[in-house]
């Protein structure tokens, strides 16, 4: 009984927007470019999807994700381990990365137009540079957090300074860099998708949403905004729990 | 994390920052690009004293967060008794929890143009963007504090005579307020990139990522990197006083977290 309620309580939660969206549509006196009906919007949905538009955007958009957060991640890493290693090293920058960790990416966007131009270049720069100090912060706090006592064991033991690190602090440090790559890459796709609409690149989502714009296309906006809702779950659900699956977890380091 | 204060940390750190800016101005006096597009650090600063002297940085500033204080109260009222609710009752987690978890991984921001549309540029839409963006940390936050209280507290208050209200204000909420409170704070620096984010695309009448963006149509790095400093300082205010305070004066008094050790 509890688990047909439990299914059926959702989809009595769909089915009642839906309605309440297509009375709205109806008979709520708005032009129908602006508030389309669920049959156009699916209708627009199946269209773009098929002839290739938005697989076009998903993957323009997609390779932009990849290259800018992989700046972010190798950037990060290094950087964060330097940190965490070296305490002259943390002196130094600590104060810089806390400085700009809280300025939210996108405020450089124009300053980034201004300097590198238009296009997918400064774009993908932005998204590195914006998403790459929750990496930092997170690897830092990560390798600072490896525990004295393996450190002191290891030394004991005769490990040298590599095999200290590849054997030792990587593995501690692991789950707090998986969790900052998690982050980074949550941040560099929200960032991503806004900056697609300042830079003016030349396909992909954010795009897609900003030119729609212009022509008053509210069907093709909500079915690229599904779009992105679909690829940020596969991302967040798919990508990292997978990663964690086969390391830290396996490891035994953090509960499945 | 933290370690007593050491002079050697702050010179290192001076010097860190002394290396930033020296870098910076080499290459602004280099000659590489104009300096209209690298303005060297005196000029930075001068503009920027300029910015704070005539009112417009403090009162750009102030309209930005007034948007945000407005969105995060809006996100507060709703996204609170929404997360006690689900957290309470196992009928409401199933009717909201899956439109949560359908708008949750769509980014604010993708919502601006369509919002534009339908609501007209300028200041709704910005605040509306700054609600979307802060209600998702705040509500699962809120969500998983009530649930985590201690069951045996619970059943302690009951037996003991608590009714729901005395239970409520007593029991739950002193008991999830740790965890509301890290939800605010992730709450506010989604806001608050939210904020500059609406500001840019929906172009309000005040604020500071509406003059970064009005600089960018005269070529003025200078105002934009004096705006960025600005959003900085304000972003660290907050993370590192405001929050910290607040967390000071109700679960850290209570003794809800380890305070002294950490």
């Amino acid at each position: 009984m509890r688990r047909v309620i439990g299914i059926a309580l959702p989809l009595m939660t769909f089915t009642v927007i839906a309605a309440a969206w297509q009375l709205l549509a109806t008979y709520g006196g708005f032009p129908p470019k602006l508030v389309p009906g669920l049959g156009t919007i699916a209708e627009t949905f199946l269209r773009l999807a098929s002839n290739g538009v938005l697989a076009a955007a998903a993957v323009a958009t997609l390779y932009r994700l990849g290259v800018g957060f992989l700046l972010a991640a190798v950037i990060g890493v290094l950087v964060g381990i330097a940190m965490g290693r070296r305490q002259w090293v943390e002196d130094t920058l600590l104060p810089i990365v806390t400085f700009l960790y809280p300025i939210p990416g996108l405020a450089y966007a124009p300053l980034f137009v201004l300097w590198f131009g238009l296009g997918d270049i400064p774009t993908m720069l932005l998204v590195g540079v914006s998403s790459c100090f929750t990496v930092i912060i997170n690897t830092w706090k990560g390798v600072k957090a490896v525990k004295p006592i393996w450190l002191r064991s290891a030394e004991v033991m005769g490990a040298g300074n590599r095999d200290m690190f590849r054997r030792v602090v990587l593995p501690a440090a692991l789950p707090y860099i998986l969790v900052g790559l998690r982050l980074g890459l949550a941040q560099a796709w929200r960032i991503l998708i806004a900056v697609e609409m300042l830079m003016s690149v030349q396909r992909g989502l954010g795009w897609m949403i900003f030119g729609a714009q212009t022509f008053l296309n509210t069907d093709v906006m909500l079915s690229t905004i599904a779009l992105i809702g679909m690829i940020g779950i596969l991302l967040e659900r798919q990508v990292f729990a997978r990663i964690e699956r086969v390391t830290v977890v396996r490891w035994g380091m953090v509960a499945a | 994390m933290r370690r007593g204060f050491s002079w050697r940390a702050l010179a290192r750190g001076a010097a860190g920052v002394a290396a930033v800016l020296a870098i910076w101005e080499g290459f602004a006096r280099s000659g590489m690009f104009s300096t209209a597009m690298t303005p060297p650090v005196e000029s930075i600063a001068s503009i920027m004293w300029q910015m704070i002297a005539d009112g417009s940085l403090p009162l750009n500033a102030l309209a930005t967060l007034i948007r945000v204080f407005i969105g995060l109260a809006i996100c507060f009222v709703i996204a609170v008794p929404l997360g006690v609710l689900m957290a309470r009752s196992w009928v409401a987690e199933r009717i909201f929890l899956p439109v949560l978890s359908v708008l949750l991984p769509i980014p604010s921001l993708a919502w601006v143009p369509l919002f534009i549309l339908w609501f007209g540029i300028g200041d709704f839409v910005t605040i509306l963007v700054v609600v979307y963006a802060a209600f998702f940390p705040l509500v699962y936050s809120v969500w998983t504090g009530v649930r985590a209280v201690n069951p045996i507290w619970l059943r302690s208050a009951i037996v003991m005579g608590a009714d729901e209200t005395t239970l409520f204000r007593k029991v739950i909420w002193p008991a999830a307020l740790p965890y509301i409170i890290t939800g605010l704070r992730l709450s506010f620096g989604r806001a608050w990139i939210g904020v500059i984010g609406g500001e840019l695309l929906a172009s309000p009448k005040f604020g500071l990522g509406e003059i970064i963006f009005n600089a960018k149509e005269f070529l003025d790095a200078g105002v934009m990197l004096a705006t960025l400093v600005g959003i900085g300082a304000i972003g660290i205010v907050f993370e590192r006083f405001v929050f910290q305070m607040l967390e000071n004066a109700t679960v850290r008094r209570w003794g809800m977290v380890a305070g002294a050790q950490s």
